[in-house]
């Protein structure tokens, strides 16, 4: 049964392999090119004592690649999903050729277990393959911008596209087992794997882990504005915390005692009053800031929990596959 | 008489509607059976039951002594060509037969290779691409190749053209000669049945009209034509299938293991398609499918 799932699967897995080394040579071919750059703009910026045009002269390089290794990354989940996925089994229902196959010499339970985890591999392997070589050529943008928890940054970098490959394909061989039609069942895993993508994302990842509460004493640097705000025309300092690669879940300022009303609008901070005052008048007020944040070092760990529910979840449909193809695809 | 398959109180039930229901059939073992019946009777859905593809609803059944698709040995040895003959597309006829060789322990590969050559099936070319009459027999060599005990038939030359079905049976009847295989062949054409078959089993609404012996079934049925008469006063010895009257004849479709001594009938051999005609129309219950019923194509 492997070696006929192989003679199967050959021509999609060379596709993708095909896809993977043009994306290998581009990916070469510029990326020594970034570190070489990066070690002669960035690295050496604070000798020069001007790093923004350093950081600005670095991120604009590149920009067609890196547009399109995000959207290759984005789409290649889904893309397993549908054409790996979907017809994996719906074909076979389709066409009728399951009659064929399974009145071979195998049971269905076999023919089911080889050809999930043959081409069930497969797109965790392409998934993995892809998103290291991604991983890699974009660590010195990465490295600048510090936003590998942001949520479009997340997603493809790391291990988790490999578990949403693992998803996605078992959502397509779901979906078409139970749809018993190709096109269909590739429709609708398009659209519940970006619906469960996207949901996960707002929904469940911010509580994977609790985050890091943190008050401290109001950082002047960090304030962006001031003024005053209904009800009751209390004073309001705006605050942009500069993350470091953290996720900020939110920032507020609250006065000594904690409360979050902080009064009046101090004299120092009128109309006719200058800068310098009304930072003196929000000095004296002792004001604290709360920051609810995950630190950027949580990186990993939120990639392996990710990773693991995404194929936990896999498996889980891979079961249910199990289960319907035993009981009901007969 | 060992049988190859055994089934008592038979059914498959698609949500509300029974496809098959309470069949109980036997087929005896190193026979060429055919399997005949209208569209509806339930012929397909028995022989998908046999091979495991479907599993039954009620009632139980047997194949070669064993649950059907039950392991790997019991899948070895039974051979299966379903309708319309699926095939893979994509994949060349050589690829066919190397998966016959990867899914199946007992695999021949050089008589494989032999048909292929002998019914001139270009072995580089996609199956998507094949005739209907070089497809089933792409099918066929599948089947044959796995060396099952029993090959089971699902309507194999429906769809063909009448040379390419001659060809087919041709083809599957010398497949079969040289061993005990027992073949099991649905259809509803008689006359492709009549060509192959020694065993007739007759099924409609999922019910068993006639079962026996081909040669037996047409020594044993006769056409008699006489004067008026009422059938109540034929001997005992003599069944009657059918009778028909006009104002002054009388022509009974009779079954008797005795010869007719009775002057008054001229007695004629029945075909064997007007015999299964006769029995479905006795057994006839309302055609629940509304497709036409029993075909007659040479």
């Amino acid at each position: 049964m492997i070696r006929f799932t192989w003679l199967q699967f050959r021509a999609q897995a060379s596709v993708a392999a095909g896809a993977l080394a043009v994306l290998a040579v581009i990916l070469v071919v510029t990326g020594p090119q970034l570190v070489h750059l990066y070690g002669t703009t960035v690295a050496a910026c604070p000798a020069q004592h001007d790093c923004q045009s350093a950081v600005n002269a670095f991120t604009s390089q590149d920009s067609f690649v890196r547009s399109l290794v995000g959207l290759v990354m984005e789409a290649t989940p889904a893309l397993i999903g549908m054409f790996w996925g979907a017809p994996l089994i719906a074909r076979d229902l389709e066409t009728g050729t399951y009659r064929l196959a399974l009145t071979q010499s195998v049971t269905k339970r076999r023919w089911l277990a080889v050809k999930l985890a043959l081409a069930g591999l497969g797109s965790m392997a392409t998934a993995g393959l892809l998103s290291l070589m991604v991983t890699w050529w974009s660590s010195p943008f990465d490295r600048i911008s510090m936003d590998r928890l942001d949520i479009s940054t997340f997603s493809v970098r790391g291990i988790v596209p490999v578990g949403y490959a693992a998803f996605a394909f078992a959502l397509g061989v779901t979906a078409g087992l139970l749809i018993r039609r190709t096109v269909p069942a590739m429709a609708v895993t398009l659209a519940v794997f970006i619906g469960v993508l996207v949901g996960f994302a707002l929904r469940i990842r911010p509580h994977l882990i609790a985050p890091i509460r943190a008050v401290s004493a109001l950082n002047m640097s960090w304030v962006t504005s001031t003024g005053t705000r209904a009800p009751g025309n209390s004073f309001f300092v705006g605050l942009a915390p500069n993350s470091d690669g953290a996720w900020i879940y939110s920032s507020q300022v609250t006065t000594a005692a904690g409360r979050a009303n902080l009064g009046p609008l101090p004299r120092g901070c009128g109309s006719n009053t200058s800068y310098q005052q009304c930072v003196a008048a929000i000095t004296r007020m002792h004001l604290r800031q709360v920051v609810v944040y995950q630190p950027a070092s949580r990186f990993w760990e939120f990639q392996w929990y990710e990773t693991a529910i995404y194929v936990a979840l896999a498996l889980a449909l891979a079961g249910f596959c199990f289960w319907w193809v035993r009981r009901r695809l007969s | 008489m060992t049988a190859v398959l055994e089934t008592a109180g038979l059914g498959k039930r698609y949500g509300r509607h029974w496809a098959l229901r309470d069949c109980t059939v036997t087929i005896p073992a190193g026979k060429i059976v055919g399997l005949v019946g209208p569209n509806g009777a339930g012929k397909t859905t028995l022989l998908q039951l046999a091979v495991g593809l479907l599993a039954p609803s009620a009632g139980t059944i047997k194949v070669l002594g064993g649950r059907p698709a039950a392991d790997q040995a019991q899948l070895s040895r039974v051979g299966f060509v379903a309708q319309d003959t699926p095939v893979y597309p994509r994949l060349t006829v050589t690829k066919h037969l190397r998966m016959g060789a990867y899914l199946n322990p007992g695999w021949d590969g050089a008589l494989a290779a032999q048909r292929i050559e002998q019914f001139g099936l270009d072995p580089g070319q996609r199956a998507g691409s094949l005739s209907g009459g070089q497809r089933a027999q792409l099918a066929l060599t599948i089947a044959i190749a796995k060396r099952p005990d029993v090959l089971i038939l699902d309507e194999p030359v429906a769809s063909l053209d009448p040379l390419a079905r001659r060809e087919f049976l041709q083809g599957l009847m010398e497949a079969v000669a040289w061993n005990q295989t027992t073949v099991v062949l649905s259809s509803h054409l008689i006359a492709d049945l009549e060509r192959v078959c020694d065993y007739l089993i007759v099924l409609a609404a999922s019910h068993v009209q006639l079962t026996d012996v081909v040669d037996d079934l047409l020594a044993s049925h006769h056409r008699l034509t006489g004067a008026r008469r009422d059938p109540r006063t034929l001997p005992a010895d003599q069944e009657v299938i059918e009778a028909s009257h006009t104002d002054t004849q009388t022509t009974l479709l009779v079954r008797t293991r005795e010869p007719i001594l009775d002057p008054a009938w001229i007695v004629k051999p029945v075909s064997l398609e007007d015999m299964v005609l006769a029995y479905l129309r006795r057994g006839r219950q309302p055609n629940p499918t509304g497709r036409p019923e029993l075909g007659v194509l040479s």
